[in-house]
């Protein structure tokens, strides 16, 4: 199967610290890709590299065999790659509409007037918030405003969806409805990549996973393999426990 | 863009029944009158088109005077060279120009240096423009004309009709919105497919482009133009002060904070000539720390409040 999404040799230095080291794996259409590792060890900075929060300090990344490497963030979501933030990012002035809006009027898609309304509400049932677009920021509990961070990337009709940490902080029945949820964006045959540190969430959702440790690829393979490999055990637990 | 519904046209009838009546002020009234009037019209122009920029991202440009500047010295050379008409809109290109450049130079980085750099740009075309004359010789310029204070308030009045149509039609656009989501966060602007530098610099052409008009339609009142008079930084702090005073929620804010202040400052110069710099500070702080929403905020919140007690009814 074709790679959807390429990182080849992907590096990122901060002065004199690598955060990224090296980094290559592929992701192919409609599959869970699960990029998972202790904190610290790089996984947010690789998010943030692929949709171009950051500048590559080495390597490539393409999508759908063309590269992106050295586009701007607003040009790599143009071309449908999307992401959530690992502390919630919503529009504080605007309304719950208004914010699903930003991603249907300026994401892949490009809508505008009554269709960017239209979309906007959809994404917003989608995500279990039907109905409560005249609400404010300041309004919203925790899980909903993930839920409308989560349905403003869907509004902009993403091909490839980046979640950071999404699943955190949840309780065993919000975390129930959104392993749900994040199936369904595949089951519509959109491509995952996520940061994950829940475990549960890991097995039932992602379809390969790749580690990372100190910024670098430790292991690749599905969830039973790599969770199951020594050096994974290593990174997470030590050298004492492992 | 979306169709009008009826508010739309009322609001836009009403815009214009205002704009009539204000128009006949040079025929009904004296000198005096006339001289606020148009200090009023100017403020209301340069502090509306610098709140379509600033109000929605939150950049402090204190770039006015420079603009305006340039657009008075456009008026005080060409006018030897050129029909006076046709320096109004050469004025305007020049002063949007500027304001790209600027905007391509700054609007990259944080807000703070923008702030300082547009501080400096009003500095240093001043003192470019005096070296200038240093070394040519001349003091200053005389710009004669046959154009009255009357003529003067009518293009004003034009010319912020022009600007509230202009703010009023971005409002309603990609670009409006687009720049409401670049004043919460930039970055999540950037993520959700916003070319954020593009967006800003094309707004921040429109207070370039404004005030560089405004200059070149006041520089006749002036009659002797110098840099000293044409580049007042006290030009760009009034403008801020205005907007924030109005606010710059709604497109009329600053109109509503240009009229009661213009009024406060002609009792401030009159009784206090020698403190105006200090008492500038005084109202900047006072506005700021009193009413950071401006008179906007304090009528949206009393709404809001009114609508609150309604539902408990």
């Amino acid at each position: 199967m074709t790679a959807l999404l390429s990182l080849r040799g992907v590096t990122k230095r901060f002065g004199g610290l690598v955060a990224v080291n090296r980094m290559d794996f592929d992701v192919t259409e409609h599959q869970i890709l699960g990029l998972i590792g202790p904190n610290g060890s790089g996984k947010s900075t690789t998010l943030n590299l692929i949709s171009g929060a950051f500048p590559l300090s080495a390597g490539s990344i393409s999508l759908r065999g063309q590269p992106i490497t050295h586009l701007q963030a607003q040009d790599i979501a143009r071309r449908g790659i999307a992401r959530t933030f690992q502390l919630v990012r919503l529009l504080p002035s605007m309304t719950v509409m208004e914010n699903v809006k930003a991603g249907a009027v300026f994401g892949h898609r490009r809508h505008w007037g009554h269709e960017a309304e239209a979309v906007a509400e959809a994404m917003l049932e989608k995500v279990g918030m039907g109905g409560r677009g005249h609400m404010t920021v300041g309004q919203l509990t925790y899980i909903d405003t993930k839920r409308v961070e989560l349905a403003r990337v869907l509004a902009g009709e993403p091909r490839v969806v980046l979640l950071d940490e999404w699943l955190a902080g949840l309780n065993p029945t919000e975390l129930e409805e959104g392993i749900h949820l994040i199936r369904s964006l595949r089951d519509e045959g959109r491509t995952v990549i996520l940061v994950e540190h829940v475990m549960d969430a890991i097995r039932s959702l992602c379809d390969r996973c790749v580690v990372m440790a100190a910024g670098t690829k430790i292991a690749e393979g599905t969830p039973t393999e790599v969770l199951s490999d020594p050096a994974v055990i290593r990174a997470y637990l030590g050298d004492d426990d492992a | 863009m979306t169709a009008l519904s009826p508010r739309d046209w009322g609001n836009l009838a009403l815009c214009a029944i205002a704009l009539i009546i204000a128009a006949c002020l040079p025929l009904s009234s004296g000198a005096y009158n006339l001289t606020i009037g148009v200090t009023i019209a100017m403020y209301t122009v340069l502090a509306t088109s610098w709140a379509l920029f600033s109000g929605p991202t939150h950049y402090i440009s204190l770039a006015t005077a420079a603009f305006f500047g340039v657009g008075a010295y456009v008026t005080g050379i060409g006018i030897q060279h050129l029909p006076y008409w046709t320096l109004l809109p050469i004025a305007g290109v020049i002063g949007a120009v500027m304001a790209a450049l600027v905007g391509l130079a700054t609007l990259r980085l944080s807000g703070v240096y923008f702030v300082i750099f547009t501080l400096g740009l009003a500095e240093f075309v001043r003192q470019a423009i005096t070296w200038i004359q240093n070394i040519s010789g001349t003091k200053g310029i005389y710009v004669l004309t046959q154009i009255t204070e009357a003529h003067i308030y009518w293009q004003l009045l034009g010319l912020a009709a022009l600007v509230w149509l202009l703010g009023w039609l971005i409002g309603r656009s990609r670009l409006g919105f687009a720049l409401r989501i670049i004043g919460d966060d930039e970055q999540v602007a950037r993520d959700s497919g916003i070319n954020t530098a593009r967006a800003k610099i094309l707004l921040f052409m429109v207070p370039g482009a404004v005030a560089a008009i405004t200059g070149a339609i006041l520089a006749p009142r002036y009659v002797y133009l110098e840099p000293a008079l044409a580049f007042t930084p006290m030009l760009s702090f009034q403008v801020v002060i205005m907007a924030l005073l109005g606010g710059t929620g709604r497109l009329w804010g600053p109109l509503v904070g240009v009229i009661p202040f213009t009024f406060l400052w002609e009792g401030i110069s009159a009784s206090f000539p020698n403190q105006t710099t200090l008492l500038l500070g005084v109202c900047f702080l006072v506005i700021v720390y009193l009413l950071p929403k401006g008179f906007v905020g304090l009528i949206d919140a009393a709404r809001r409040r009114m609508r609150n007690s309604e539902g408990f009814a």
